[in-house]
């Protein structure tokens, strides 16, 4: 019932990538705001457009691994 | 405390599908099941005419793929779905007919002879020769102007930003910007607020914000409305608008040519010619910046379209788990997991909206921006907000 492809490989190793990149962005954030937290507003919003960039990276290889499929 | 609850509660949830999960199978075993195009479960007897089909392995990619491109006709409920015209544009003219007879009382792709035999292949209209083949030659003339799903969705979403806005509008203009907003107006106020201080001012600078903000904000309103709208699985949205890489090209091509535009001699300066640097570095810089023009609207086209996509093919293979067990007892953890991505959804469709309207103006900022600590004696420049 399972079938794969090379390319669901790479978008999981994509998804790790993404993963370990968000999760240093929380990491940062999260310390950010501790350490000031008057500042958590523009923290947060800068913390939200990093995170798009790296998500979008993922994608990218969601993209790339989709066509691969031949979908 | 909290930690062993949740533990325990996993436990329990656990134990609930295995027992399901291990009494279902067998009792569904002779039901076939059919998706409708909202991936909602419809049970069908095998005595219909889906019977036949019944035989074939459910095919994920393909359930998939089929709901998140776009239709020649808009699904409804069960049977029923809106059959959206069809307009082509061969050498022999315009051709208007309804995409109605591009189907069989089977649902079936079938041949609609006008000025050509024409046909739906894989969803798309193509010229057919008399075998009901693709006739290659004869499509290369063949011009698909149809109002398909994703334009008629686009109507739909023009319509309610022009309804929402224009009233807020005429609100203005009735009591005047120093009252309190009332209704509709008090709901829009905040998020033009939020793209004008959060998003356009920070980026480009209070002094020159103003002259983009129609643009940011009709680029923000257009992305989340369609956003929404593809969110919702039934009739008024279900059309995947923002998901189609058609539309977030042409989005990113009006912020090429915007930024492009607006860009300053410092910025055309910064591609060609970086300043402070050494003439062999500047000789290697020229054609990365120059690259740089092209990817940046380049990847505000892919995140868009790939979030969006993205969102909805998680929403819909964890649908099509029930399917793949074939038990409506599946559904037990697919729903619940589906509301849940749904819920982040939700938030990615404002996210992306915002995270689009940023980076535009942050083009535009970059642009725009007077540089003023290379060179010396320009004397006029002043500090923006930025920096």
């Amino acid at each position: 019932m399972v079938v794969g492809s090379v390319a669901a490989i790479g978008a999981g190793l994509a998804a790790i990538g993404a993963g370990i990149g968000i999760g240093q962005i929380g990491k940062g954030a999260v310390e950010g705001i501790a350490r000031q937290p008057e500042a958590a507003n523009e923290i947060r919003s800068n913390m939200i457009v990093a995170a798009a960039f790296v998500e979008a990276v993922a994608l990218f290889a969601v993209v790339v691994a989709l066509l691969g499929n031949g979908g | 405390m909290s930690c062993s609850r949740i533990k325990s509660l996993l436990v329990v949830s656990f134990g609930l599908f295995a027992l399901l999960f291990s009494t279902s199978l067998l009792a569904n075993e002779n039901k076939a099941v059919a998706v409708d195009s909202n991936g909602v479960a419809t049970q069908e007897q095998p005595s219909t005419e889906h019977g036949a089909k019944k035989e074939e392995a459910f095919n994920v990619t393909e359930t998939i793929l089929e709901h998140i491109k776009d239709d020649h006709s808009w699904h409804l409920w069960g049977h029923t779905s809106i059959h959206l015209p069809v307009i082509v544009k061969t050498n022999k003219g315009f051709e208007f007919f309804s995409s109605e007879k591009l189907m069989d009382e089977h649902h079936e792709p079938a041949v609609y002879k006008g000025n050509f035999d024409y046909k739906l292949i894989e969803g798309k209209l193509k010229i057919v020769d008399a075998n009901g083949n693709e006739d290659k030659e004869a499509n290369k003339q063949l011009w698909d102007l149809s109002i398909t799903k994703n334009v008629a969705s686009l109507f739909v979403s023009v319509f309610i930003l022009l309804v929402v806005l224009l009233s807020s509008a005429a609100a203005y203009k009735k009591r005047g910007v120093t009252s309190a907003p009332k209704g509709l107006q008090s709901f829009m106020e905040p998020i033009i607020l939020f793209v004008r201080d959060e998003v356009a001012i920070p980026n480009i600078g209070a002094k020159k914000a103003g002259k983009y903000l129609p643009f940011l904000l009709t680029i923000f309103f257009l992305i989340l409305i369609n956003n929404f709208l593809g969110l919702i699985p039934f009739f008024p949205g279900g059309a995947n608008v923002s998901g189609n890489i058609a539309f977030t090209m042409t989005l990113a091509v009006f912020v090429f040519i915007v930024v492009n535009l607006s860009a300053n001699k410092s910025y055309w300066e910064h591609i060609f010619w970086m300043p402070g640097m050494h003439w062999s570095m500047k000789l290697f810089l020229a054609p990365i910046e120059l690259i740089g023009v092209f990817t940046k609207p380049i990847s505000l086209m892919i995140r868009l379209f790939a979030n969006i996509t993205a969102g909805h093919i998680l929403v819909l293979s964890l649908i099509c788990l029930i399917f793949i067990f074939k038990t409506v007892f599946a559904s037990a953890i697919a729903v619940p997991f589906a509301v849940f991505i749904g819920m982040i959804e939700l938030l990615v469709a404002f996210l992306q909206a915002f995270i689009f309207t940023m980076l535009a103006a942050m083009y535009i900022g970059m642009a725009t921006e007077e540089h003023h600590h290379h060179e010396e004696g320009h004397g006029e420049h002043k500090d923006l907000a930025h920096h």
